[in-house]
């Protein structure tokens, strides 16, 4: 606690003036460039007076539709935040050789590790496939909306919560620097007395939360709420992959919330679960974490193997080879991501018969793995290819993702991780699937359903730039970090002495600047695109798409489906067409639909003020948030009168003006 | 493409559309389920501490030192004495007697409040002698995964709470039956789980 009057320390917690990082220019900086950024945003948002609209459109908004956007655009902002420490990183480790110390001092470049890991998977990896699972899924199984549209809101604004206090704490106090899973002995109080690995605590605890009501959700919406005639064998290859990543983060997240209490009960009240003495067991914590942890990285990637199923068979003019082998595929990799959690700790000691297991358990994900590869090759076998945009991300993903793949097999060999554990060769594996496999996934995605979103397709030029400055950018930038992981050097190093190195780390750095480029190639793309939108408007299907999704207009109407669909085969939209299906035009009836609430939003924001007075130990303001947090959700409760209803002559309204008709040729060329 | 002759055999015209409104199947039941089944991967975790942490005394006290056995019989069958009355407060409600519901759901919820309060009198008990959670890592997963249980007993008892003020404000509804099923729900999970901890933590922790 600070030197100060009682009261103070009362009011105020361990917070002081001194918790300001007044003394770190960078940070001064990036808060300048914020403050000016976020306040020209807030001030345009209230000239044009759109503060109503936002709210009652958007962030009170149930509709699965709108919080996928939400979620790609919180994906996308938290992407720039965490890709400039990578950045900060790569520009260190490039200079700081000999007796040149770099620009970043060592307890600064470790919060940036920390930050840059954790954003990128809980605050950009998790809140893109949220948003494309959200947007996607209850569109695909011909849906209204989901299972528990209030829930949905709620989920979003706690991972708004986290984000909020990782971001706070760029600016008051500091992050954590034990490492984007928090590990002990130095998160524990003793080694970390600061409010870094606090506010890491507290920031993945509500967005956690979040998550778990999101897989929740959804598992509840797929398994109840198909249409007519869809049985789950006729179901779309990304609706499987959302049910199976939901099934995951219900059987998983849990694991991720106990351990981060007990390390909170650790921190706050002294127990000795993972401390160092009094009995304490440091690897418990490091099991129980990868326990999470493992499957976690199947959550982010069995979505995206979901969109390549939907991606490649439509631009390769054919079914997708081999659906039932793609659904066990994706079944077993749920069940088998379950039992390698031990891999990431070969080194823990636990002997050859252990390790053997979990080794061997590892290389066999690489049979399913290699059936969903083979399968999106023969779709593509004799097809049609058409090299849109989204098909050139998905061929950049099989290149790059089957060669991160390889390397991963080749950490499983436990004895050669004895000697890769912790070394570049690590990172570069695991930015070789998540960038290879995730990110990539995410921009094709992005550029396949913006049209579905949005009513217009995204620009070409733009696109096809930022995906060859990706794929370029990529292996110039980890290349280079597979050759000096297998010479032996290992991660989150800060400065190095041996120059002879230094040739690669400047390698690496280029390549950093050329995904700079890319991510700029992005913006610019939606950019151009938005300025360019009545040219680029499309009808509902664009693409010559083969799910439910595309036989709605685009945008979707509110309720999605004027008729909730009935279905007869997979690719229900192809049957559709083939049939000659013409959309009715009258005979619609009133619809159901959830309220709009506010509820989600407050009951985050105090969840909010609530982490945020744990960081700072002002014990007030945690007992009266958490008090005001019970009441609102109890009078919540109270509230039975959640629906209302749109009118059979609304639907028909928007039946006939929403966007049907191909307006710009050259869409399917 | 020798499939598009078989496809136009079948020219009959299909159905793609439900002209009616169908009634929307709630999925809370299910959800609820899934909910549960997530809190037990949080008590798993809490018992696999337990479970390696639980002889690491760290020289203070050894479970044999501070449970008492006879205490937590009384407990017990509170807990599971309150899972039989919410059993016949369940059938009340089947039978639409609301009075005679609420009555039994009072009695549970007043067992369940005898049973933390019996929980605290242990636990304040324990810590005034020295074997508070700070004392081992044995004394840290013994108060966490108890107090952990017992926290959720609270949150229950909450919940009964207020459903019973909107039971008898709102009556049966179809709302506030679904309710009741998901409370009924949580409050077995608890016992059961409740029968896990005495029987591994308290039973297998004064054999170890």
């Amino acid at each position: 606690m600070p030197d100060r009057p009682a009261i103070w320390n009362f009011l105020l917690g361990r917070l002081s003036l001194s918790s300001l990082p007044l003394d770190n220019m960078i940070v001064v900086w990036t808060f300048v460039a914020v403050a000016l950024g976020g306040g020209a945003v807030l001030a345009a948002i209230t000239y044009h007076r759109k503060w109503g609209y936002l709210w009652n459109e958007w962030f009170t908004s149930v509709d699965h539709k709108r919080l996928g956007v939400m979620y790609m655009v919180l994906g996308t902002v938290m992407l720039l935040r965490g890709f400039a420490d990578a950045l900060m990183m790569r520009s260190q480790q490039a200079m700081a050789f000999g007796s040149n110390m770099g620009y970043l001092p060592p307890h600064h470049y470790d919060q940036i590790f920390t930050a840059h890991g954790a954003i990128m998977i809980f605050f950009v990896a998790m809140p893109y496939i949220a948003g494309f699972m959200n947007f996607v899924m209850p569109l695909q199984i011909g849906a209204r909306d989901v299972a528990f549209p209030f829930l949905n809101n709620f989920s979003f604004w706690l991972t708004v919560s986290g984000v909020v206090l990782f971001m706070t704490s760029l600016f008051i106090g500091d992050f954590s620097h034990a490492g984007w899973l928090g590990m002990p002995p130095v998160s524990e109080l003793r080694q970390s007395p600061g409010p870094g690995v606090d506010y890491y605590i507290w920031g993945l605890q509500l967005s956690g939360l979040g998550t778990l009501l999101t897989g929740i959700n959804f598992v509840v919406t797929v398994i109840k709420m198909r249409a007519p005639g869809m049985t789950l064998m006729k179901m779309p290859m990304f609706s499987w992959t959302t049910l199976c990543t939901s099934g995951l983060i219900v059987v998983t997240f849990p694991i991720l919330t106990a351990t981060l209490f007990l390390l909170s009960l650790d921190r706050y009240i002294g127990t000795h679960f993972f401390t160092i003495g009094a009995g304490g067991n440091v690897m418990m914590y490091v099991n129980l974490i990868w326990v999470w942890g493992h499957p976690e990285v199947y959550i982010l990637i069995l979505p995206m193997f979901g969109l390549y199923s939907e991606i490649v068979p439509t631009f390769s003019g054919k079914r997708l080879f081999g659906y039932s082998s793609m659904v066990y595929a994706t079944a077993s990799i749920m069940l088998l991501s379950y039992l390698v959690w031990l891999h990431h700790f070969f080194t823990m000691g636990s002997g050859a018969d252990v390790n053997s297991f979990f080794a061997l358990t590892t290389m066999m994900i690489s049979i399913p793995t290699g059936v969903k590869i083979f399968n999106w090759l023969f779709t593509m076998y004799r097809g049609r290819v058409r090299f849109t945009v989204p098909m050139l991300w998905t061929m950049g993903f099989l290149f790059t993702f089957t060669i991160g793949g390889m390397t991963g097999v080749m950490l499983a060999v436990a004895p050669a991780d004895f000697l890769l554990h912790n070394s570049l060769f690590l990172v570069a594996h695991f930015h070789n699937v998540i960038i290879g496999g995730v990110v990539f996934g995410v921009f094709a995605g992005i550029n396949y359903w913006f049209p579905k979103a949005f009513g217009f397709r995204l620009d070409e030029f733009w696109g096809k730039l930022s995906f060859w400055f990706w794929q370029v950018g990529f292996w110039v930038a980890f290349g280079p970090l597979y050759v000096l992981g297998l010479m032996g050097v290992t991660r989150r190093l800060s400065h190095f002495t041996d120059t002879s190195l230094q040739i690669w780390f400047i390698i690496a750095a280029c390549g950093g600047l050329l995904i700079l480029l890319g991510i700029l190639a992005f913006v610019m793309q939606i950019y151009v695109s938005i300025r360019r939108r009545d040219e680029l408007a499309v009808g509902n299907d664009p693409w010559g798409g083969r799910s439910l999704e595309w036989s709605t207009s685009s945008p979707p109407p509110p309720y999605n489906f004027a008729f909730i669909p009935l279905v007869h085969e997979r690719d229900a939209w192809t049957d559709m067409k083939k049939h000659g299906y013409q959309r009715p035009l009258e005979g619609f009836n009133a619809i159901h639909m959830p309220k709009n609430t506010g509820a989600g939003v407050v009951l985050a924001g105090l969840g909010t003020v609530f982490g945020f007075a744990m960081v700072w130990y002002i014990w007030w303001l945690a007992a009266l948030s958490f008090v005001a947090l019970i009441a609102v959700a109890i009078v919540h409760t109270f509230d039975y009168d959640r629906d209302t209803h749109l009118s059979a002559q609304q639907v028909g309204e928007f039946e006939h003006t929403g966007n049907w008709e191909p307006k710009a040729q050259g869409a399917t060329a | 493409m020798n499939t598009i002759a078989v496809d136009t055999v079948h020219s009959a015209p299909r159905e793609f559309l439900c002209r009616e409104e169908a009634h929307p199947q709630t999925g809370t039941l299910l959800g609820f389920w899934l909910y549960l089944m997530s809190d037990c991967f949080i008590f798993a975790a809490l018992f696999a501490c337990n479970a390696v942490l639980g002889t690491s005394y760290a020289g203070g006290p050894t479970a044999r030192d501070v449970f008492d056995l006879p205490g937590l019989a009384v407990n017990t069958a509170l807990l599971l004495v309150s899972s039989v009355t919410f059993g016949f407060a369940m059938l009340e409600m089947a039978r639409q007697r609301k009075r005679a519901m609420l009555g039994w759901l009072a009695i549970s919820g007043l067992l369940a409040v005898c049973f933390v309060g019996l929980e605290i009198h242990e636990f304040v008990t324990m810590i005034a002698d020295g074997a508070g959670p700070g004392r081992s890592a044995f004394l840290s997963s013994f108060f966490t995964l108890v107090g952990t249980h017992g926290l959720h007993v609270t949150v229950g008892i909450v919940w009964l709470v207020v459903l019973m003020l909107q039971l008898g404000k709102y009556g049966l509804t179809e709302a506030n039956r679904r309710r009741l099923l998901c409370l009924s729900m949580f409050w077995h999970f608890l016992d059961l789980v409740w029968v896990g901890v005495f029987s591994y933590v308290y039973l297998v922790g004064v054999l170890r």
